[in-house]
């Protein structure tokens, strides 16, 4: 990097389509999309059912869910390692060091999120709607959709912030992705190691994009939202 | 057009000895009763006699504490389509009035094809084709009582459960749902409901069941319970007295 001020260097290198750079940022997406999206087909409904039945240890999963949310993203990359580490029960499928390594461990830090705010979501919809859904004969598994669909723009909070975490999160895929270049390197494990370096042009880079993307797809988010809401009627 | 009377009738409903308690307070005591097919039956008595919550036993919503509650087939329970409720306050998904209407019809199992002309009939029915398209829960909310007894009326049930249906409208809100009231028995539903207004009980009434502090005190002809009820809390309610 020829340029001293590594603020004009990151544009520069933005600019320019660098390949390295594109890569890094697509496998980073790619990521934490698959997680998110695992996490969501696994956490809403799971969270919904959660929000609608009772049974002993209720309590206690609901405490643990909200608990993980703050799970500290190396206790889970540092799990997910043992696991799939040569010696532990998954060792045979050889993913340790594979971007699917990096979707497992982020999944184990969203699904939480996805999950408790669902259940929060859906509980507070089916304490209003409970018993005009049980006189349609709509309870049960039946109402899952219902609820899901009825607490859609609320739920979307629960998207972002479940995109957020993943997105920001670094201390998990360092561990089970191992940083390798053009392999498993993402945008944060990039930014940790180019700034270690000394390569504040490329790190700053990537901070950008990064940043950018979050501002995007928020941004995206709100006004849907916003559009949904007004189309919809919502009165909260 | 489906009748609501076609098929075997689960009529009547047989009520044995039904009490229900909650934290050892008892809310309605051996209640016997039986509501038979025809004409109109008002459920009648002061706040908290009990009404709202005999309406949701029937219905299934609640389980008895003792005695029993069975239509002709069987024990009653919420879901069978062959029975309806609309609540004191109409309970409406965060979605357009038609989408509302559509969303019952999927319940009860009806195809889709079906779904959407079966919603657009009823829309029109009752004069709500203007307000299909828009989000149910903005709606005023006369418009949202007479949206949640379209949706009940679009499943076409033989037996039709509504609690105070217009104790918020006003006069002309009131006489459009007393219109869908009628529609309601034209179609061969039948009728049970539960009213403040008594000059609207008078209007609607084939007969009267009259619960007092959870009790049944008496069920009686309207002609005859408006004229000279047999008990004396309906006496003391009828002339506007404290009832005790
Ligand atoms: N889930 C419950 N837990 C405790 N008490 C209840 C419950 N449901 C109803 N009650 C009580 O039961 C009594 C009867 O209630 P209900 O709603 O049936 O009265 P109501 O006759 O419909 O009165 P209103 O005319 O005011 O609607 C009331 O005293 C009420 O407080
Ligand atoms: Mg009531």
């Amino acid at each position: 990097m020829s340029e001293s001020n590594p603020f004009v260097a990151a544009w520069l290198l933005i600019a320019s389509g660098d390949p390295t750079l594109a890569g890094i940022v697509a496998l980073s997406l790619r990521v934490t999309l698959s997680a998110l999206a695992i996490s969501l087909v696994i956490g809403l409904p799971c969270g919904a059912f959660l929000a609608m039945s009772r049974f002993p240890g209720r309590g206690l999963l609901v405490i643990g869910c909200n608990a993980l949310m703050g799970l500290p993203p190396v206790v889970a990359g540092l799990a997910i390692y043992l696991l799939l580490s040569r010696s532990g029960p998954l060792g045979p499928l050889g993913l340790l060091f594979t971007p699917s390594a990096m979707v497992m461990a982020q999944t184990v830090l969203i699904l939480p999120i996805v999950l408790s705010l669902s259940r929060q979501v859906v509980e507070d919809l089916w304490e209003e709607y409970e018993e005009q859904l049980r006189s349609l004969g709509c309870s049960g598994a039946r109402a899952i959709p219902t609820l899901l669909w009825d607490g859609r723009f609320s739920l979307i909070t629960a998207i972002l912030a479940g995109f957020g975490r993943a997105s920001a999160e670094v201390g998990a895929v360092l561990i089970v992705g191992g940083n390798i270049a053009g392999h498993t390197r993402t945008i944060t494990t990039a930014i940790a190691l180019e700034t270690a370096k000394g390569e504040l042009a490329l790190a700053l880079g990537l901070g950008i994009i990064l940043l950018g993307l979050t501002l995007i797809l928020n941004g995206g988010a709100y006004l849907m939202g916003q559009y949904a809401r007004r189309s919809a009627g919502q009165p909260w | 057009m489906v009748s609501a009377a076609e098929g075997s009738s689960i009529l009547p409903l047989t009520l044995r000895g039904v009490g229900y308690s909650v934290a050892g307070r008892v809310l309605l005591d051996a209640v016997d009763l039986e509501i038979g097919p025809e004409g109109r039956t008002l459920i009648l008595g002061a706040n908290g006699a009990g009404k709202s919550l005999l309406l949701r036993l029937c219905h299934g919503l609640l389980q008895p504490g003792a005695g029993s509650i069975r239509w002709s087939d069987g024990p009653t329970r919420a879901g069978d389509p062959r029975h309806a409720m609309v609540f004191q306050r109409p309970i409406l998904l965060r979605r357009s009035a038609r989408a509302n209407i559509l969303h019952a019809l999927a319940m009860i199992g009806l195809p889709a094809a079906e779904r959407r002309q079966r919603a657009e009939e009823t829309l029109a029915r009752f004069g709500l084709g203007a307000l299909a398209e828009r989000p149910a829960r903005v709606l005023s909310g006369g418009e949202q009582q007479r949206l949640a007894m379209a949706r009940a009326w679009s499943l076409k049930p033989q037996v039709l459960f509504l609690d105070e249906p217009t104790s918020a409208l006003d006069p002309a809100g009131t006489r459009a749902v007393e219109e869908m009231i009628a529609a309601f028995a034209e179609g061969g539903t039948k009728i049970v409901m539960t009213t403040h207004d008594l000059a609207q009980a008078r209007r609607l009434a084939d007969e009267v069941v009259f619960l007092h502090q959870g009790r049944l005190a008496e069920r009686t002809g309207a002609a005859e319970f408006f004229d000279m009820p047999a008990s004396a809390p309906a006496r003391s309610f009828l002339k506007g007295e404290l009832p005790w």
